[in-house]
């Protein structure tokens, strides 16, 4: 296993009773990556993710998360990852500032927290008792916890479920920063556009099992699937066709009707599309 | 809480500030415990509130005296004493771990490279500091309003410190080790709450032990709470008092064992049934 694999598993496998929830799942993590987990609920997402952070212990397989076994997780090597847990723990009456200090005397090299506090957009809302926050603004004091330490592994797990639009945008330029610091972050998401706006590559889980690991834009082969192209007739009926060459359709198109094609859409596939096709749907 | 506020630029520069000992660690986290009891205005009202409210009508309804000229009050007190240890320790872990653990407070510590038994220290200072601040406060209110006479003699300012410190282990062993049987946030009062109220009413809280039937003083002679009442009664009345007790005497050595014994109970049953998540976390 060389160095600049962040995580390392091959084979792993956990049932709880007869409920297989991982069934044999292999996955490398680069370092520096961004990597996003998709999958249903049920299909071994958070499993996985909570072996790979320490919290669960796996029946079979092998596991080295940067080059250590989590199972036995020393301080030294949680010094090393930032979690970010699906659910918030909530410090009701102490304040965003306290929080955050008392969490960053547990690293060697923490980050200063005021900066950390404003790296997260809550450098307003410092003084703010935690149970004041939106759910929004407490997704933020979370990843504030999970960035103090300096990881150089990232463990986000649904981490934009319940944000609006626009703290998404912000949460996801957040990310981008901590990656191009050279952070590894493995990300769980449902959100696909999120999947697609932020990571390297995405792996879908289904079954317990990893059934495909790709870039965004070429998951399930995307990029090679037929363009759709729509429009309407001169009496207003919609028409559409799938093709291989969407551009010289549209050129067709624009001749036969000598000019603007009336309303005109040439898309691909989703990424949800692809998505909900490879975990069963459609 | 050390307030640093780091010059911004230099990182590489600058050595990164050392993660503190872990001595200091613990340090943190009671103070950390007592600031969030402290403002979570409802725990202080109930733990310290309730065991001062209950000593200004006990000893407002029994005013007379046990003979001797020793007043009631001086009977009821240790009891008073006994139950607020109780109440800051084994009641206070119980109703409050299942709370923390529900919110993934718990879960949280243990994604950071903060040494487990920190967590736990944090625990003990906060207990053993509002322990101290309870007694006081019943003391004080007790000898003010109600002419409570103090221990005059070294020895049972000693057995007061031993007694109270067995007691308190005791409890505050048996609470973290409750605190895993409820499932849920709510649970935990439900379990301990009426634990706490039974043993109260056999233990000789609120009536004169002695005047309980056989059987229910021998099934509390089994729990904590009695052993401490007595060895406080050792405390508070005078030698002779002794001769009334059910073994003829205070028994100061059966004390000790018996709530040692309960350390060592509380101990293991911590070591081997302590949970940081939840039972649907796994």
């Amino acid at each position: 296993m060389s160095d600049d694999v962040a995580i390392h598993v091959r084979g792993l496998r956990k049932a709880y009773g007869d409920n297989v929830a991982v069934a044999g799942l292999d996955l490398d993590v680069h370092r520096g990556e961004v990597f996003a987990l998709l999958g249903p609920n049920g299909a071994g997402k958070s499993t996985t993710v909570e072996i790979l952070e320490g919290y669960r212990h796996r029946d079979a397989g092998e596991v080295r998360v940067l080059g250590v076994d989590p199972t036995e997780a020393t301080p030294q090597w949680r010094a090393r990852v930032g979690i970010v847990l699906q659910g918030t723990g909530e410090f009701d009456e102490l304040t965003v500032a306290e929080v955050v200090r008392h969490f960053a005397a547990f690293y060697p090299d923490a980050d200063d927290p005021d900066k950390v506090i404003a790296r997260v957009g809550l450098a307003g809302k410092a003084r703010a008792r935690t149970h004041t926050l939106s759910g929004g603004q407490k997704r933020r004091l979370d990843v504030a916890l999970g960035i103090i330490g300096r990881p150089e592994l990232l463990f986000l797990d649904e981490p934009t479920t319940g944000f609006d639009p626009e703290a998404r945008r912000e949460f996801w330029e957040l990310i981008r920063d901590l990656a191009a610091a050279g952070t590894t972050i493995v990300l769980t998401t449902h959100y696909l556009d999120e999947a697609e706006a932020l990571a390297d590559r995405v792996g879908v889980i289904t079954g317990g099992r990893l059934v495909e690991v790709a870039p965004p834009t070429s998951l399930g082969n995307r990029q090679e699937a037929l363009a759709t192209v729509s429009w309407r007739t001169p009496e207003g009926t919609p028409e559409s066709a799938q093709s291989a060459t969407p551009t010289a359709l549209v050129a067709e198109l624009a001749a036969r009707f000598g000019g603007e094609v009336p309303g005109l859409t040439v898309t691909r596939p989703t990424l949800e599309d692809i998505y909900l096709r490879m975990i069963g749907h459609r | 809480m050390t307030t640093t506020t780091k010059p911004a630029a230099p990182v590489a520069a600058a050595a990164p500030a050392r993660r503190p000992g872990s001595a200091s660690l613990a340090l943190r986290q009671g103070r950390m415990e007592i600031r969030q009891f402290l403002r979570s205005r409802e725990s202080v009202v109930f733990t310290l509130g309730f065991p001062i409210i209950m000593v200004l009508i006990f000893a407002s309804i029994f005013d007379g005296d046990l003979g001797n000229g020793v007043s009631y009050t001086q009977y009821f007190i240790t009891g008073m004493i006994a139950t607020g240890l109780m109440t800051v320790s084994f009641q206070n872990l119980g109703i409050w771990i299942p709370i923390e653990r529900d919110r993934g407070v718990l879960k949280r510590y243990r994604g950071t490279p903060m040494p487990k038994w920190v967590w736990f220290a944090g625990k003990v200072i906060m207990v053993l500091v509002t322990g101290v601040v309870m007694t006081a406060l019943l003391l004080g209110v007790s000898v003010a309003l109600f002419d409570l006479d103090l221990p005059s003699t070294a020895t049972a300012w000693l057995t007061f410190g031993w007694v109270s410190a067995l007691g308190i282990t005791a409890c505050t062993l048996c609470g973290i080790a409750i605190s895993s049987l409820a499932r849920t946030a709510r649970s935990g009062s439900a379990v301990v709450t009426p634990i706490a109220l039974v043993l109260q009413f056999i233990s000789g809280v609120f009536f004169v032990f002695t005047n309980l039937p056989t059987w229910m003083q021998q099934v509390a002679a089994i729990f904590p709470l009695k052993w401490m009442c007595q060895g406080l009664r050792a405390v508070f009345l005078p030698e002779s008092f002794g001769a009334n007790e059910p073994g003829g005497s205070f028994e100061l050595t059966r004390v000790a064992l018996v709530l040692g014994a309960w350390c060592v109970i509380g101990l293991v049953l911590c070591l081997t049934t302590f949970r940081w998540t939840t039972r649907r976390d796994g």
